[in-house]
């Protein structure tokens, strides 16, 4: 598997080289000057997409989609399916598929595409990335009117497939996809995170796994665990390594431990909290394991599925759309067979405080659809969209890995009952770890949660990943975490992610900066202008009286 | 007179009323954004400069020391070998290969005489990359870190060794130690396997034996990773082209993809380990 943790692939554009940002940026602001005093004449913009009102089937079209898959042959062979599937229905339109296996790699070649006009015309993305997209002038495709339109919007009577209304998307999942009071994408799959647990380990070490897993519990297993022979391996495996607790998405850790604890990450108007009294209480109690050998993250490790399987990991925390990879019997494994440990799996939601109320992120695809001149091309691009959404692909995809349908046309109809019934029947389609952990999502659909979507906040998810990472390293490298330190690590996440520029920081007033050059020229003669018309008029006014 | 003054007055409030108007909306676009996105990477190309500077500061006492012939507190690769994980650690070494450069980090292969270093995410600005040429003398500081089995040093920042010498290692033939416990001594150094045999990496979509994968398991496309299978005395071994390394344009990329099931085959390139060896191979020459 690749080490998906940064994008060197990215070819920065020639607008984006640092050197040439400044000068960009004063001509940018002449530029405007420029417009502005022209009374903005002659600006050329995309118009906003309005849905036409037939779909010209007498033209052909084109249209490119980017799509994510976890680095998984099924995936990549359900999307060409489905593709072969709707260019027969619609033999006008032909979809070109773009494989990817990683969000970021394709959020940063669609911020690449905007300058050049070239985005795709569907795509998969996380709504953080939208709202980025979204500052771009009609960029992406609102889609509340294509929603309810009669013809070609969800459920519409002239699609030659069964769409499913928008009653039918499961709300919560649709909800994550309004931005600003409109809807900007339709979700594709969904997941939450969970936590593998190596059962045996646990039941070895004298525990037993409660009904509702919590925080308390995985820090004394986690800690119990670390005990060590005399000659240095773990009394636990018998093996030099062992990391009782590891988890993959530490920006997720951050975040659900936040919301667990009802304590502040951000407001839907991109003010930024993070940086409070409880987020330090996570961080000293992440050090304090990590100190003892408890804990450590993906960025630092590996894959939990690998240290798990190797019997090297007792909790183990990855999104339920990692589930193929986990346990003995797992059908994808990324370490040597004679690596391979045997023992029981047991699936949990993740870790709670509370545990009479969980609460657990949704995560998952979505889809989006970029405006074009054409409009057509658009409608077309928006048809394709929704067929993602009918069953046949929704129940093939969602039984791929512990992903569920996001319609609830998909989620009960009887073939993915059946599915789900089959838990444990092979270790491929019916893997049992894989199948409980859509289930986990299913019953605990009413309990998940998203984070507010603004520009800027894909950047603080990351910070709240980072807080964690530094953190956990600085605790391996022996340096010391206390108040200074904390101190220095706001300033320097807050700096690295500029949280002060996308949004405020909570309680402190933002300082935006001093004045762009350009705009100081435009003030100045404008200044000019009114002291020199009213110095003629007092010199004219002179005159005359004398 | 008046006219004229009512004339520059008017257009002066109608310029004015204009820039305030609805079209302000449309004033955040995708260019400012860009601008503002596009200043976000350069203060944080600035940050890294700084950091780039401030190590260049610390350089120039390196090389005042090197001057002088004292090295003090520069590992050997033994010494660094021998080093605990997460400590801090300066080596000196020779840039071999380049493998990515992005938001001011680089990753690298180096080596000296007695060994390879992967440097993983090492502070860097671009133009200081363009200068890690290989042979290049480097002197880095980092922290010695283990992610899946590859032994690494990350959150480096590094300097030219200022007037040192150029060295590109030979391939080291560790062909018959595949399959042995000897290969990881070998870990990320340029090394070569010769003699092997192309054997199948996969089936296509009519399940026809096919000699190279995109990604690990064919779910990938041109530009992805690719994946071929060679065997030497009876056993096979799984083969990568990182495509961050060679990308889609190198000959490499091009050769695999043109590789037929039976040819033998020689290979360079630098023994990566992924929970177990992993080579990224930079180079395929067909014998037969």
């Amino acid at each position: 598997m690749k080490r998906q943790n940064h994008f060197p692939r990215l070819i920065r554009p020639w607008f984006f080289q640092p050197w040439l940002v400044r000068p960009l940026l004063f001509l940018l602001g002449v530029l405007l000057t420029g417009l502005f005093l022209t009374g903005c004449h002659g600006q050329k913009e995309r118009a906003a997409f309005t849905v036409p009102e037939e779909f010209d089937v007498s033209r052909d079209y084109q249209i490119t989609f980017w799509a994510k898959n976890d680095t998984n042959k099924t995936q990549t062979d359900i999307y060409k399916q489905a593709i072969t599937d709707f260019e027969r229905l619609y033999p006008n339109i032909t979809v070109n598929l773009r494989l990817y296996t990683d969000y970021g790699d394709i959020y940063n070649d669609v911020i690449t595409n905007i300058s050049t006009g070239t985005t795709p015309n569907v795509c998969i993305t996380y709504p953080d990335h939208i709202a980025t997209y979204l500052t771009g002038d009609e960029v992406v495709v609102p889609l509340d009117e294509l929603f309810t339109d009669e013809d070609y919007g969800l459920g519409g009577k002239k699609l030659l497939f069964d769409s499913p209304a928008q009653s039918q998307i499961v709300p919560q999942f649709l909800e994550e996809c309004r931005i600003g009071g409109h809807y900007y994408a339709v979700p594709y799959m969904r997941s939450t995170e969970a936590c593998y647990v190596n059962k045996t380990f646990v039941e070895a070490l004298g525990y037993t796994l409660p009904e509702t897993l919590t925080w308390d519990f995985i820090w004394e297993v986690s800690e119990a665990a670390t005990e060590k022979n005399a000659d240095g391996t773990f009394k636990l495996n018998g093996q030099e390594v062992l990391i009782p607790f590891i988890y993959k998405s530490t920006d997720n850790m951050m975040i659900q431990m936040l919301k667990q604890l009802d304590a502040g990450y951000s407001t839907s108007t991109s003010q930024v909290e993070i940086f409070n009294d409880t987020t330090k209480e996570i961080l000293y109690t992440i050090a304090e394991h990590t100190k003892n050998g408890a804990f450590s993250t993906f960025k630092i490790s590996g894959y939990p599925a690998n240290f798990l399987n190797a019997g090297q990991c007792v909790f183990a925390i990855d999104s339920t759309a990692g589930a193929t990879w986990m346990g003995s019997d797992a059908p994808l494994v990324d370490i040597a067979e004679e690596a391979l440990v045997d023992f029981e799996t047991a699936v949990f939601p993740v870790p709670q405080f509370d545990p009479e109320h969980p609460q657990m992120i949704s995560q998952g695809p979505s889809l989006c659809v970029f405006n074009k001149e054409d409009s057509q091309e658009v409608l077309a691009s928006w048809i394709f969209a929704q067929y993602l959404l009918t069953n046949p692909v929704q129940i093939a995809y969602s039984g791929t890995e512990g992903y569920v349908p996001v319609t609830k046309t998909a989620q009960e109809s009887a073939e993915y009952q059946d599915y789900l019934s089959r838990e444990g029947e092979d270790n491929s389609t019916y893997y049992s770890v894989k199948i409980q952990a859509s289930k986990l999502l299913l019953a605990h659909e009413a309990d998940t949660f998203v984070t507010p979507v603004f520009n800027g906040s894909a950047s603080l998810r990351n910070a709240a990943g980072q807080l964690i990472e530094n953190v956990t390293k600085s605790v391996r490298r022996r340096q010391t975490v206390d108040e200074a330190y904390m101190e220095a690590l706001k300033a320097d996440i807050t700096a690295l992610y500029h949280l002060d520029e996308y949004g405020a920081l909570s309680g402190e007033q933002a300082d935006l900066g001093p004045l762009p050059l350009a705009s100081k020229i435009l003030l100045d003669s404008l200044g000019a202008i009114w002291v020199l018309l009213i110095g003629i008029f007092l010199v004219g006014k002179f005159k005359k009286k004398n | 007179m008046k006219k004229t003054l009512s004339m520059l007055l008017a257009l002066s409030m109608a310029c004015a009323l204009s820039g305030c108007a609805g079209g302000s909306s449309t004033a955040t676009t995708a260019a400012e954004t860009t601008a503002a996105e596009a200043e976000t990477t350069a203060e944080a190309a600035e940050d890294t400069t700084e950091a780039a500077e401030d190590a260049e500061d610390a350089a120039e006492d390196t090389e005042a020391a090197e001057e002088s012939g004292d090295e003090a507190g520069v590992l050997s690769y033994e010494e660094y070998m021998a080093a605990e994980l997460d400590t801090e650690v300066t080596i000196q070494a020779y840039v071999q290969a380049k493998q990515s450069w992005w938001e001011d980090k680089a990753t690298v292969y180096a080596q000296d005489p007695d060994g390879g270093y992967f440097i993983y995410n090492m502070a860097c600005s671009e133009e200081d990359y363009d200068r890690l040429t290989p042979g290049t003398k480097i002197q880095v500081t980092g922290y010695k870190a283990e992610w899946s089995g590859e032994v690494e040093i990350m959150d480096g920042t590094f300097e030219f060794v200022e007037g040192a010498d150029t060295y590109v290692a030979d391939a080291t033939d560790v062909t018959d130690l595949l399959g042995t416990d000897g290969l990881q001594d070998y870990q990320n150094q340029f090394v070569t396997f010769v003699g092997m045999t192309v054997e199948a990496a996969g089936q296509d979509e009519n399940g026809n034996d096919v000699a190279f994968l995109y990604n690990w398991d064919g779910s990938g496309t041109e530009g992805d990773d690719l994946y071929f299978n060679a065997s030497y005395k009876g056993e096979t071994y799984t083969f990568t082209i990182e495509s961050y390394l060679c990308d889609s344009t190198t000959e490499v990329y091009s050769a695999v993809k043109n590789l037929e099931i039976g040819q033998t085959i020689d290979m360079e390139g630098f023994l990566y380990w992924y929970e177990g060896v992993n080579p990224h191979i930079t180079s395929v020459t067909v014998i037969e």
